[in-house]
Formats: structure tokens, sequence, C-alpha cells
């Protein structure tokens, strides 16, 4: 388990240098930064100065080094835009996203499991039949479609909800969040549905492969010849086997959902990360997108290395185990 | 009166080209303590037979017509969960496979825990006990370490040695194992058939077991009952059944059994095969293929008629002469 750990971080190390270094050739291949600091009618001695100053003329590999080591303390240098540092405009927009993502993991996770069981169960039903073309709707319309469409209904034509922002929201150290005021809450509802719709539609669906599935395996058919319950069956037996690779998918789509944040932000003029990701690409603001893009595959990287550890938890053959060899005699 | 009785039951699959007959029209009785061993080539429909009794006859699959009785109460009728009452605790099965028929995300306690409570009134801590009891019943050495481990720390007899802990664990009277060593070692088979006809002895269980193995039938059953394309062919004591079979396709069967000697002797083979259910031929099923056929087995079917020593469905004892 240890060695596991310790080859998992190792991985996962590497893999965030790879994806420092491609944020950190953004700075060479978007222009040049000089350019971006200085007035237009700078001086070439001016220019110069600047790039002294800033280190640029240093060779490559000990600019990376230096962004590398930067990068770990939380320092991306200055955004080119506003220009306060990149890790205080984060910190800024952080709370935003992470509340937006969370409930609407949470959402696509507490209706989706439940509502693909049932289709599992009652494949034959009417409801479930409704379920499953409404699922396919909400799979294969773009997201910001359902978006704007939700905005139609709930704040144009029935005024219940507010069609962009977060409300009001509460500091709590530096953290602002928006779950502990009503207009924080109601705020929160139209783009969290809209951010978990797809993840909603795909969790359901494969909750609903998956069990079927599973309900044809012979470790089922043997529970049942053991006369268990039903409820047994299907809520113990058949659900833990079926949540394996619900696991892999959601871990997978809660990146997906830190992405997709971008265009539910923008919809709804959340003021989140995404929104200002996409803020920095108007203005060719690379500190603020080198930033962005480390962050999110940080974030990435937990997601992924969280799943596997928790496949160790939930499936008993992946762990490694010193017994098994001397179990193996019959 | 008989543990099981099993009456006229037909087993029917609707299909899209019509009815199909899986079981038709076959009757038996299990005695307690009894071992009734069934054979037959594949899809004849002994493992379809074990499905209704057990009541786990999967969709569209359904007991078309007959009765099926445990303790002289008719059990094919009841509703899902009075039946799931009696599978476990009155009727246990084991099935073919040991490998995936334990479910791999829970310790082997946990399911032999859960088996126990679903069906006895017991605290966690006695059916653990009792769990444990069991698991060294079955042969397995280091019962309370064993008890906290997953399937796949076992080995394919060990698992089914677990199976049949799990079958038994309720104490049911009627155990019906449908092939419990077909997918098992050689070598294990012969323990494992041991171990089924201890514990059935030891509990005065029946059995029904279901195989293709007439070595294992030999050595285990007290009685045997001959399938072919769905129907009961012969049943009777299992000495008499080997030695002198009545009907021509056990005859057959027997024939083709290799034996251990100096001068091996020609195997005898049944010339073609088992028809499918869409065609079975009118009168005797067998009659395709049966040496001993005349013009009679093409239009009357045979019934199963007592004869001496068990009882045999065939023209050649129903007073039909060629």
């Amino acid at each position: 388990m240890f060695v596991f750990l310790v080859r998992r971080l190792l991985q996962a190390v590497m893999v965030m240098l790879a994806v420092a270094f491609i944020a950190f050739l953004m700075f060479r291949f978007l222009g040049d930064p000089v350019n971006n600091i200085v007035s237009q009618d700078a001086t070439q001695v001016q220019r110069e100065e600047v790039r002294q100053r800033l280190r640029l003329d240093d060779p490559l590999v000990l600019q990376y080094g230096r962004f590398v080591v930067n990068a770990a303390k939380g320092d991306f240098g200055v955004s080119y835009r506003n220009s306060r540092p990149v890790s205080a405009l984060l910190a800024e927009r952080f709370p935003a996203t992470a509340e937006l993502v969370l409930v609407a993991a949470m959402l696509s996770l507490v209706l989706g499991i439940p509502l693909g069981i049932y289709t599992a169960l009652k494949p034959r039903g009417v409801l479930s039949q409704g379920l499953q073309i409404m699922s396919l709707i909400g799979i294969s319309l773009p997201t910001f479609v359902t978006g704007i469409l939700l905005i139609l209904v709930f704040s144009v034509w029935l005024g219940w909800l507010p069609s962009f922002g977060r409300g009001d929201v509460i500091d709590v150290g530096w953290w602002s969040t928006g779950f502990l005021t009503a207009s924080g809450l109601k705020a929160l509802i139209l783009p969290s549905f809209m951010l978990c719709l797809f993840q909603l539609t795909l969790i359901m669906r494969l909750v609903r492969a998956e069990m079927l599935e599973v309900l044809r395996a012979d470790y089922i058919k043997f529970a049942k010849a053991r006369g268990l319950k039903s409820r047994a069956i299907h809520f113990r037996h058949a659900l833990k086997n079926t949540l394996i690779p619900v696991v892999t998918i959601f871990g997978l789509q809660l990146g997906g959902l830190i992405a997709f944040a971008i265009i539910t932000e923008t919809v709804f003029q959340w003021p989140g990360m995404g929104a200002l990701f996409i803020q920095a690409v108007n203005f060719t603001d690379v500190p603020v997108m080198a930033a962005y893009l480390v962050m999110v595959s940080l974030i990435f990287v937990i997601i992924n290395t969280s799943v596997d550890l928790l496949y160790n938890v939930i499936d008993p053959r992946l762990r490694t185990d010193p017994t098994r060899a001397s179990g193996k005699g019959a | 009166m008989a543990l099981l009785e099993v009456e006229n039951l037909k087993v029917e699959f609707p299909t899209r080209k019509g009815v199909l007959t899986a079981v038709d029209n076959v009757s038996f009785n299990v005695e307690q303590g009894e071992i009734l061993g069934v054979v037959g080539e594949s899809g004849a429909g002994k493992s379809m037979t074990g499905a209704a009794v057990i009541g786990l006859l999967e969709p569209p699959g359904r007991i078309g017509g007959g009765q099926i009785r445990l303790d002289g109460k008719r059990i094919d009728n009841l509703s899902p969960d009075e039946m799931r009452k009696i599978r476990g605790r009155h009727i246990g099965a084991i099935f073919q496979d040991p490998l995936t028929s334990l479910n791999p995300l829970f310790t082997v306690g946990e399911q032999l825990v859960e088996t126990i409570r679903t069906h006895l009134p017991m605290s966690a801590a006695e059916a653990k006990k009792r769990a444990i009891g069991w698991l060294a019943e079955v042969g397995i050495p280091a019962p309370d370490r064993r008890f906290d481990q997953y399937p796949h720390q076992f080995s394919g007899g060990m698992r089914q040695r677990v199976v049949i802990a799990l079958a038994l664990c309720a104490e049911p009277r009627l155990i019906i194992a449908d092939e419990p060593t077909t997918a098992l070692d050689v070598s294990v088979q012969a323990q494992i058939i041991a171990l089924l006809k201890r514990v059935c002895r030891e509990r005065n269980a029946a059995a029904i077991l279901v195989t293709h193995d007439m070595g294992v039938i030999a050595e285990t059953a007290d009685r045997v009952a001959v399938m072919y394309a769905g129907r009961l062919a012969e049943i009777g004591p299992v000495a008499h059944v080997l030695q002198k079979p009545s009907h021509p396709y056990t005859a057959g069967l027997m024939g083709s059994i290799p034996r251990v000697g100096p001068r091996p002797e020609r195997l005898i083979q049944i010339e073609g095969s088992m028809p499918r259910l869409t065609d079975i031929p009118s009168g005797c099923a067998f009659n395709p293929r049966c040496p001993k056929v005349f013009a009679e087995c093409h239009r009357v079917r045979p019934e199963l008629r007592q004869l001496a020593d068990g009882a045999a469905a065939c023209l050649l004892y129903e007073g039909v002469t060629p």
C-alpha cells in the first residue's frame, strides 16, 4: 500500500511538471511578455531594462526552474491586465467555482444514482422509459442551450430565480460563501443544475447499464437462491458492484465539471475562475492563463489519485495482501 | 409422504415462434434424506427442473403446468416473497461455478452471517459463531481467520466449500446441486462430492444432484433420473439403472462410458444428437436415434410406467408388440 502510494505520488509530480512546462511555454509563444508590460512608446533602453529586471535573458531551463519553484510557492507572477498578483486573483475567484462545482457534483450523484437504480430495476416502467428519453436529451443538448432555456423559463417568464451572479456572499476567513444567504442559495440553483445536467444523465445511464449487467451475474443468482431479501440483493450486493465503474467515471467527470464551469460561468455571469480565465484569454493575460492551467491540472491529478485510492477501499481484490499467497492451496 | 413431490411439471419458454417446452410432463419424488441424481445431455432440461423447483426460472421461462409440493404443500404458486423465504431456509441451491457464485466485494463471513440472519432469528455474534462452525464443517482450515477473508483469497475448491456452507447454513432439508463439480479440478471434484454427501447424510437433508458425470452419480446418488429432450426417460435405484438400464437411451448412455480394464472395448455411440426443442419428433422423442425403434414409436408417446425396479417411459414396456 505504501509503495503504491509513493508510486502514485511520483507519477502525479511528473504530470504536474509536464503541465507546468506547457504553461511556462505559453509565456514564450504568446508574444513577447515585455510588450505587454511596457507602454507602446517605450524606448529600447526601457525595454532592455524590463527584460533585465524580469531576467528574461536567462537560459530557458533556468527560467523554467524558477517558474516551477515560484508556482510551487503559489506565486504565478502579476496579471498583465489588473497588475495584481495572480494568486490573489485566483484565491478570490476560487470559492465561487468550488461551490458551484461541488453542488453540481453532489446533485449529479444524489439524483443520478437513484434514478439509474430505478430505471434498471423497472426497465419496462413508463417512468423509466420517460427518464431514458429525457436523459438522451440531457446528454445531447449543449449545456449553454439548456442554460439559456433555464434562464428563459425560470428567470424571464416565471421570475423565480436570478439570471446572473452569486447573490449575497458572506466572507468566512478568505473564503466567500454563497451557502449562508437565501439569495446566494437561490443564485446557485440554475447554474449548478445546468452544470450537473450532463453528469447527471451520464451517471444515470451508467448506473443503469452497470446495474443491469450486475443483476445477471452468478453471485446475484446465488444470492437469490440463498433467499436474501430483494432489498439486500439490489442495494447491498448489486449496488456495491455497480459503483466501481461509477467511481472511475465520476472522478474523470469531476475534472470535466471544472472545465465545463467556464461555459456555465459565462452564461450566468458567475464570478468564478472560469470567467476569470475567459477574460484572461480575451486580453492575452498569460500569467492568469498559465496559473489557471496549472491549478486545474492540479485538481485533476488530486482527483485521479484519490479515485485510485478509493478503488482499494471498495474492491478488496485490488488490495495488496500478504495472506493471499498462503490462501491459495485447495 | 415424500419431502418433495413434482407432478407433471411443465416449463415453458414463450418465443416469437411459439411456446417451447423445456421440461415436459416430468414427475418424480424425493424422499427425506435421499440423494436423487439427474442425468442427461446438455439441454435435456435437468437444470430447468432444478430451477423450477427452487423458483428461480429466468424470465421469460415459466412453469406452464403441474405441481411442486414440499412437505405436501404447494410451492409452485407462492408469491415471490413467500418463495424467497423458502429459498435458503427449506431448499438450498449450489451452482456450477464457485468462482462466480460468491460476491467478490464481501467477505465470506459477511455473506454467511447475512444468509443465516435472513432466515434464523439470531444475534450477529451467534450468527458469526455459527458461520465459523460451518466453515469448519465444510473442511476449511483456520476458519476464524478465513471468516474475514474475501472470495478471491480462496482457491476454486475452497470456494465451492464456502458455497456449500452458504447453501446449508440455514439447514434446508433439500439441496439442489446443479453440476457442483463441473468447473473444478478433477482432483478436487471427488472431495467436494464426498463433502456434499457427508453433510447431507449428517443432517438428513435430501439432495437433487444434477450432473452429466455418471461416476459422480454412481458414487453418490440413491436413485437416478435420466432426462431426454425435456422428458423423464427413466428413474430408479442407482444400481439398477446403471447396471440393467430399462430404457434404450439409458443403455446407450451407459455403454458410452469408458471402463478401466486391460482390453478396452469399443465405446458405444448413440447416433445423431438430441432434437432441438423446436422440432421434437412425435411419439417418443428418442425415436430417431433408438436402436430398438418400431412403428408405434413414431405415433404413441410413452408414459412413465412402473416396472419391477424403477420406472421407464418406453413403449417396450407398454405391452405394445413390435
